[in-house]
């Protein structure tokens, strides 16, 4: 009887300490979630009641939306593509090479490669604009008249064909970010023996080394990194409007499925579409992660 | 001389060795690079309004200036709020996040660590870990209808509440409080202590760095959080110093350049300071953040 009271009472204290994330959890996270779901089968203009249309969003979304199917997919893919795995990757690299180095210079170069994920979204508009603009005052066009390799400054922030190429370039520079610093504590987390034995069993050079023991011993971290990595990837839509200084981007060049999201919620005021774009975009963000999953799981 | 061989291929060698020489340089070059755009924001900041426009471009800043740090402090928004009370908005609003939400996380974390045995812990952990991968911004129009269904449109809740629900918090938490050894809090459980006594007396103390990395991620979170001010927060003088600031960078002129660079440095240099004061207890807490 006792025992049962003292079960009881760990209980609701356990409760009582989940209780308050709990309810952030569901208000701001899932009750949201779940509405999205629901007003994606909706036609919503923000202000009457929504009226049921079935599957109609995401018929036209997939058929018919041309801006979407033509510019922002592509868009989405490839920023999402390269700035997801390229960014685990070069994090990959990165936190491999300054581990091999003593702890001080690695603290210091740690913090240089992390700096730029910690900058905030107004340095990175101010200074990113400032190197590419297109008079002659930009940094790269005044670099590029003097050499004389142009004769007219470039409006490379306008130009649809440089557009994603700098987004990419700019989200790239900032992704060494808090998947980076997991890889790195991941790699120093290596048992030491692991490498000693190896080499007994005849590992030649750091190549094998990485390949089959670092990589493999640090899994979690390397799954833990690549989530990070893709939801990076896919939730950085402010890049585009930041730097071209509009929404939608120059020609649509820009737009990645964030940004189709906006328009359609606060421009159009059609938010039952724009709610079946999010369920969209979490779908894909989900698929990648999953993927990761896969790819870096430990087998049981 | 085999045993030295050895040694120098591991991680985190102890001495230097040549073969350590490649390795700076790849990384000093590209370190750098990284870093130069952040030193000619510093440069920017630092300019006198001649230099700012001047042909060609100046890198790095000649007479040094605090005038726009000085004019940045004298701003104030269209409706006369001034500059410095956004900044005060921003100080209290990132300060009573971190506190709240540092309680909240390891409070939450703790009960999904060590209470194992409740079906409901085990379910909302695999939730929590699925929601690692939300995007926010993809729901805020769902957010948004919720918040005016409860009201809380304009009000300072709105500022905090959205913030503190981080599941990667609660992750990199739960993964530090797994190490703590059951054996201990079981003694305190023996000795009469409550689930709010271990937690205070034994889970918080044991696990610092961890509440290090999660008040640093908040911190960082919160001062240059725009989404409330942009969309749940009508009245100018509870909006944050980050909203104003990108406002004010939209409005690019001649005037407000130099003092846009200032601003940006303002709001960096908090993130930074605190990350190089803490940045060994955020490395011990990234060794546990493996996704299991």
């Amino acid at each position: 009887m006792k025992m049962r009271k003292k079960y009881n009472s760990d209980l609701w204290t356990a409760v009582a300490l989940l209780a308050p994330y709990l309810l952030l959890f569901s208000l701001f996270i899932a009750i949201p979630v779940i509405i999205a779901i629901g007003l994606s089968f909706t036609y919503f203009d923000g202000v009457n009641f929504p009226s049921f249309v079935g599957l109609s969003n995401y018929i036209s979304l997939l058929t018919q939306d041309e801006i979407f199917l033509k510019y922002v997919i592509p868009n989405t893919f490839k920023y999402a593509l390269i700035v997801g795995p390229g960014g685990c990757v070069l994090s990959f690299i990165l936190a491999w090479m300054v581990t091999q180095i003593q702890a001080v210079p690695r603290t210091i170069l740690t913090l240089c490669l992390y700096m730029p994920s910690m900058v905030g979204s107004l340095m990175v508009q101010i200074v990113w604009v400032t190197i590419f603009s297109g008079d002659q005052r930009g940094l790269l066009n005044s670099f590029l008249l003097k050499n004389d390799f142009i004769d007219v400054p470039i409006d490379f922030l306008q130009d649809p064909k440089y557009l994603m190429t700098i987004i990419i370039i700019v989200a790239l520079w900032q992704s060494m970010g808090i998947g980076f610093l997991a890889m790195i504590a991941g790699i120093l987390n290596v048992n030491d023996e692991l490498y000693e034995a190896a080499y007994v069993d005849g590992m030649r050079n750091r190549f094998q080394e990485v390949i089959y023991i670092t990589i493999p011993s640090m899994k979690p971290q390397m799954l833990f990194g690549a989530v990070m990595a893709i939801v990076n990837a896919f939730s950085t839509g402010w890049l585009g409007p930041a730097l071209s200084g509009s929404n939608p981007t120059p020609e649509y060049s820009g737009n990645v499925i964030l940004n189709h999201i906006e328009d359609y919620a606060y421009t159009r005021y059609e938010m039952g579409y724009a709610a079946a774009i999010s369920v969209v975009l979490l779908l894909m963000v989900a698929f990648f992660s999953k993927v990761a999953g896969a790819l870096f799981s430990e087998k049981k | 001389m085999a045993k030295k061989r050895l040694k120098g291929r591991r991680g985190n060698p102890k001495y230097f060795s040549a073969d350590q020489l490649k390795f700076y340089l790849i990384l000093i070059p590209l370190a750098i690079i990284m870093v130069l755009p952040v030193v000619y924001m510093f440069s920017e900041a630092f300019k006198p309004l001649g230099e700012l426009y001047a042909f060609p471009p100046i890198l790095i800043t000649k007479n040094p200036t605090m005038t726009n740090f000085k004019k940045l402090f004298e701003l104030s928004g269209s409706t006369g709020v001034p500059m410095t009370r956004y900044l005060l908005n921003s100080v209290i609003i990132a300060g009573v996040t971190v506190l709240v939400n540092i309680y909240i996380t390891v409070a939450c974390a703790f009960v999904l660590s060590k209470k194992g045995k409740y079906k409901v812990t085990k379910w909302f952990f695999s939730l929590n870990q699925t929601a690692l991968m939300f995007v926010p911004v993809a729901v805020t129009v769902p957010r948004y209808i919720l918040i005016v269904k409860m009201g809380m449109i304009d009000t300072w809740a709105v500022h905090i509440f959205p913030l503190i629900a981080m599941p990667i918090g609660i992750f990199l938490m739960k993964q530090f409080i797994d190490d703590v050894p059951d054996a201990l809090i079981e003694a305190a459980y023996v000795d009469g202590a409550g689930n709010f006594t271990v937690l205070r007396k034994i889970i918080m103390p044991m696990t610092k760095p961890a509440i290090a990395t999660v008040a640093i991620l908040t911190f960082q979170s919160a001062w240059s959080a725009t989404e409330a001010s942009n969309n749940f927060i009508t009245s100018d003088v509870m909006k944050t110093i980050y909203y104003y600031l990108n406002a004010l960078s939209v409005s690019n002129t001649v005037a407000t350049r130099g003092v846009v660079a200032a601003g940006s440095i303002l709001l960096f240099i908090p993130n930074l300071i605190i990350f190089i004061c803490m940045q060994s207890r955020v490395m011990s807490t990234m060794s546990h953040s493996g996704i299991k």
